[in-house]
């Protein structure tokens, strides 16, 4: 990286703004977008899945208590939950003695917990909506052969479900991706940080910002492309002949 | 009571701002979506591309980056531009972007493309029928789309306004990032004062929440209103 910073120098002579080390800022950032997002989105959607066949689930006690849990992590501003994860933790009593500390202290783990969970109450709905969409001749049949509901999911419902969730999905992973901006206030380095703080040294907003824009915008095509191709992969039994 | 330490009046004011703040930007959204989806379903190109560039630009790029770029950015764009008047004309003006002003425009920019979208597919799921019907009456265009396409459209429309109006509403959070004391902010400000996060955080969470249930039953009245006359298919 840093010899491809010194091959950009020359054409950076007379640019104040986009010196090689500020670039190096830059990229510095987008390794942090790209790892708190890609982390929260895997830890995420791990916690989904079950969440999912729990949300689906024909007692009450246990439907009933995923749906407020989604409810309220979709009912409140991602903001919010990233001042309780980030601020709760490190006031509570105690926090600083505690073995954890070094864990609280970084900003990053708290955001990764803020990031996770609401992502993670999103992906539940998605797919719950997906598991309720299923056709009901495909449980009907597993039925009838005498699936257990733990191979029907596993065998039926799941790979069914999952696959038609994709677009719905994708549309999450940018959301996620765009909403990672937050990062920002609770002293992490992202991209949007590292793009604030340019422009505070430099009193440039427009360069700064739209610089970073673009680079939220390739991500996000990026992005888009990638699950359209797996759309097409995965989903290529559904597509009109 | 709960003992909100002196913030509790501030909390409310911010709980205000956060509304007057949602319902403005709503309108100014309502209005630009309007305004795009008719750009993007029209025949002359000359209107169509900038709407499509608008709306990839607004959708590839996050909320408080735009947010930060309008509001940072114009109150240089505004500096410079009064400054240059000042150089020609020797006219001294000075303008300063009130971060309400600002919060609203953003808020306003970026879900007048969200809803542009939604609008773009309820207005091609309008009746093709209707549309001949009326101009077989001899309406104008501006009477055609006050009588039929908008309350027609507005039909397949509600329930992505609605999910629109809950982004929106979530979204103000983010003003608090650029000066403005709406309640995630005081919060916020109250919380590092006192170090009781949970006495602060949660009220203010509870409040969206009470927003959002709020909205759920305008939602039903809307939804009535514009079904009327479309019962018997169901």
């Amino acid at each position: 990286m840093q010899e491809l910073l010194q091959s950009l120098a020359p054409w950076l002579n007379d640019n104040a703004i986009f010196t090689p080390s500020t670039l190096a800022q830059y990229w510095e950032g987008f390794v942090n977008t790209v790892q708190l997002v890609f982390i929260s989105l895997v830890l995420g959607l791990f916690l989904a899945v079950p969440l999912a066949i729990g949300r689906a689930s024909p007692i009450r006690a246990i439907s009933k208590s995923i749906w407020l849990f989604t409810w309220v992590f979709r009912g409140t501003p991602l903001l919010i939950q990233l001042y309780i994860a980030y601020y709760g933790l490190a006031f509570i009593p105690g926090a600083r003695e505690s073995i954890l500390w070094p864990l609280i202290k970084d900003p990053l783990y708290p955001a990764l917990l803020a990031f996770t969970l609401n992502t993670a109450a999103y992906t539940t709905e998605i797919f719950y909506g997906a598991i309720k969409a299923m056709p009901r001749g495909e449980l009907e049949a597993a039925r009838a052969y005498g699936m257990s509901p733990m191979m029907a999911y596993r065998r039926i419902i799941l790979p069914s479900a999952l696959r038609r969730a994709l677009p719905a999905y994708g549309n999450e992973v940018i959301f996620m991706l765009h909403a990672s901006a937050i990062a920002s206030v609770v002293t992490i380095a992202d991209l949007t940080g590292v793009a604030y703080n340019i422009y505070a040294r430099f009193y440039a907003p427009f360069s700064a910002f739209i610089f970073v824009a673009v680079c939220y915008m390739v991500l996000s095509f990026s992005i888009q492309g990638l699950f359209r191709l797996l759309e097409k992969r995965m989903l290529a039994h559904l597509q009109p002949r | 009571m709960i003992d909100f330490q002196g913030y509790g009046p501030r909390l409310l004011e911010g709980a205000l701002l956060t509304l007057e703040l949602a319902v403005l930007s709503l309108l100014l959204a309502v209005v630009l979506g309007l305004v795009t989806a008719s750009a993007r379903l029209s025949r002359l190109a000359i209107l169509r591309l900038p709407a499509i560039i608008y709306t990839v630009i607004i959708r590839g790029v996050p909320d408080l980056v735009l947010m930060l770029l309008l509001f940072y950015g114009a109150q240089i764009g505004i500096n410079q531009l009064t400054d240059m008047i000042y150089d020609r004309w020797g006219w001294d003006i000075f303008i300063n972007v009130d971060p309400f002003v600002a919060g609203v425009i953003t808020i306003g920019l970026i879900f007048g493309a969200y809803m542009a979208e939604t609008f773009r597919g309820a207005f091609l799921a309008v009746d093709r029928g209707q549309v001949e019907a009326a101009e077989s009456f001899g309406m104008s265009n501006w009477l055609l789309f006050r009588r039929i396409r908008f309350p027609l459209m507005m039909r397949h429309a509600l329930p992505g306004l609605g999910n629109n109006w809950m982004v929106l509403l979530k979204t103000t959070a983010l003003v608090s990032i650029i000066g403005l004391s709406d309640m995630v902010r005081v919060a916020a400000e109250a919380t590092r004062a006192t170090h009781q996060t949970f006495l602060f955080m949660i009220p203010v969470a509870l409040g969206y929440l009470a927003i959002t249930s709020l909205s759920e039953i305008g939602m039903q009245w809307l939804k009535k209103r514009y079904n009327a006359g479309f019962e018997e298919e169901h």
